[in-house]
């Protein structure tokens, strides 16, 4: 796969305080604007009073207990799915159905199968881009994702790991303000896992894309994300619906010692806040 | 079988399993048609073509010895294969046979093209649209319900007994084939490929084309070939009752002649011009799956 990621200027250590605003702008990013956001599936309350606001070019993971409302939190902000209260911005307008603005990544690749690689990435393209340049922005992509070899074999032909990647690939196609990835390397084995990682850090650095990720391994958010929100009940509050339990910021540059011993401090508070013995 | 003829008692570990390999080997130099018997098949331009001749062959001859050998049959049950070869060459010489041919081929395809497109038509808007899919589809249910062949009264009455009625007929029962395997096969397209079309900004005819289509391609071959035998089963029923021209009046003509040997023909050449058509929507099929599956 590809070498360790090219860190962008974006990055500096200023990016550390809780209110990340001073950084510079990565071009075509977006900010990700939460406010009370609450989802209930008819009588069943998910999400409640979710406000967050992620700045252009942040990653953030979303994390918490299965069935807590990630995904669906997730899948409101690329519009998805409309039936949420509240209200949620990107860049300063609302998230439209299918927003242009964002590409999701799904936890399954959901690629076609009977269309070569090359042509699975081609969907992602946006409308309005001539022919040659959306060949040459596939072939990029390819390159990107280490697929260039393969851009011809339909999706059975390829291992899990390589369709992950396509569907990357098919995300980024349209240089999404927001990219949505929900829990894209769950279904991966733990090798390729860590090694997708890496990938999707070295995109981040190249694109500077603002990044929603779920996920529910604790070390990937460790490892990728700026900060980790994590969904839950609130303690005292009985209350139906997860909201923000607790929101962390990830200290230090990536790609990160995955051994420090900062990080296993921050790793056993999640744990304990995911209702998990860190032992 | 039992355990030890599989392979001589182990002395050490290595040893068994060399002497299962060397028997494998043995057993695959021995028995070549057990391992190699499929691929030979395919290696031979029309090997499949030639073991599908066999049975066919098998009869014929079955055919020749209970007839002209052994003499089980009178003419009148059952001619010899020999004088519906002749039959055939007089009414080919006659100028009829094709006449009969030409007009029931037509009839078939028009009829097919007929129904099978009214099913894709209905089968796609009705498989994608839940609100067309309510409206109609429990009309549908109901006229599908209905015996095709008691429709033919109520045809001949509106439309006469020329072609019209006969192609009406034939699309009516090339139609729910079509119908049913597109409807279906939409209302069952992967959810999950849908939603990712869509989160790609493709919506109506473009996500159709690009998505829903493709992925039942498969039903519709199956459906569309099911069509295509349904249309030469209502191309007889509708010659049966009243034709003066095709096959299916060639055997009624001669049931009421006592020609059992162009009855015999008729049946022969319905035979094969179904399988040619069918095979040959088959290889449109092979081309189709290859392309979209």
């Amino acid at each position: 796969m590809t070498s360790a990621p090219v860190l962008e200027p974006v990055k500096a250590p200023a990016a550390l305080d809780d209110a990340p605003e001073e950084r510079a702008v990565p071009d075509g990013s977006l900010t990700v604007t939460f406010r009370n956001v609450g989802r209930s599936f008819d009588a069943r309350t998910v999400l409640r009073d979710v406000s967050l606001k992620v700045t252009p070019g942040e990653v953030v993971a979303i994390v918490g207990a299965s069935g807590c409302g990630k995904s669906t939190l997730l899948r409101a902000v690329g519009g998805l799915d409309s039936g949420f209260t509240g209200e949620i911005l990107i860049g300063d307008s609302s998230v439209t159905p299918y927003d242009e603005r964002t590409a999701v990544g799904f936890q399954e690749p959901r690629l076609l199968p009977w269309r070569s690689v090359r042509k699975n990435i081609e969907l992602g393209l946006p409308r309005t881009l001539s022919k040659e340049a959306g060949r040459a922005r596939v072939d990029e992509l390819l390159k990107l994702v280490g697929l260039a070899e393969r851009a011809h074999l339909r999706p059975r032909e390829i291992s899990g790991g390589m369709a992950q990647r396509a569907s990357l690939a098919r995300a980024l196609a349209r240089r999404p303000g927001v990219l949505l990835l929900d829990e894209p390397f769950g279904a991966l084995d733990a090798l390729t896992r860590l090694k997708m990682q890496d990938l999707l850090l070295d995109i981040h650095a190249q694109t500077g894309t603002t990044v929603l990720l779920v996920t529910h391994d604790v070390d990937e958010a460790l490892q990728l994300a700026d900060r980790i929100l994590l969904l839950g009940h609130g303690g005292s509050s009985s209350a139906e619906g997860a909201s923000v339990k607790q929101l962390l910021t990830v200290p230090g540059e990536r790609p990160r010692d995955r051994a420090s011993a900062e990080l296993a401090r921050l790793r056993g508070e999640l744990y304990v806040g995911l209702g998990v013995d860190s032992h | 079988m039992s355990q030890t003829s599989l392979h001589t008692p182990p002395e050490s570990a290595s040893g068994t399993a060399v002497s299962i390999a060397a028997e494998q080997r043995a057993a695959g130099k021995f028995t070549p048609a057990k391992i190699a018997g499929p691929k030979a098949l395919k290696r031979i331009p029309g090997g499949k073509v030639l073991i599908g001749a066999v049975v066919p062959l098998l009869l014929l001859l079955l055919w020749w010895l209970a007839t002209d050998v052994l003499g089980l049959f009178r003419p009148v049950q059952l001619p010899a294969p020999q004088s519906v070869f002749d039959a055939g060459v007089e009414l080919l010489n006659r100028g009829e046979l094709y006449q009969h041919i030409a007009i029931s081929v037509q009839r078939v395809l028009t009829g097919f093209a007929i129904g099978a497109g009214c099913g894709l038509f209905l089968g796609s808007v009705l498989g994608l649209s839940k609100i067309a899919d309510a409206l109609l589809h429990p009309t549908i249910g109901a006229f599908r319900a209905v015996p095709s062949l008691a429709w033919v009264p109520l045809l001949i009455l509106w439309m006469g007994i020329y072609e019209d009625s006969k192609v009406t007929l034939i699309a009516i029962g090339a139609f729910f084939p079509v119908f049913t395997s597109v409807h279906a096969a939409l209302r069952h397209v992967d959810p999950h490929l849908v939603e990712a079309g869509r989160a790609f900004g493709f919506h109506g005819f473009r996500l159709l084309g690009t998505v829903q289509l493709p992925a039942v391609v498969p039903s519709v071959f199956s459906g569309l070939r099911l069509a295509l035998a349904q249309a030469w089963l209502f191309l007889v029923a509708a010659e049966l009752i009243a034709s003066s021209m095709g096959l299916g009046f060639l055997l009624t003509e001669s049931q009421n002649n006592g020609r059992t040997d162009r009855l015999l023909l008729a049946i022969v050449l319905l035979a094969i011009l179904g399988k040619l058509t069918d095979a040959l929507l088959g290889m449109i099929e092979r081309r189709a799956l290859k392309r979209w599956a």
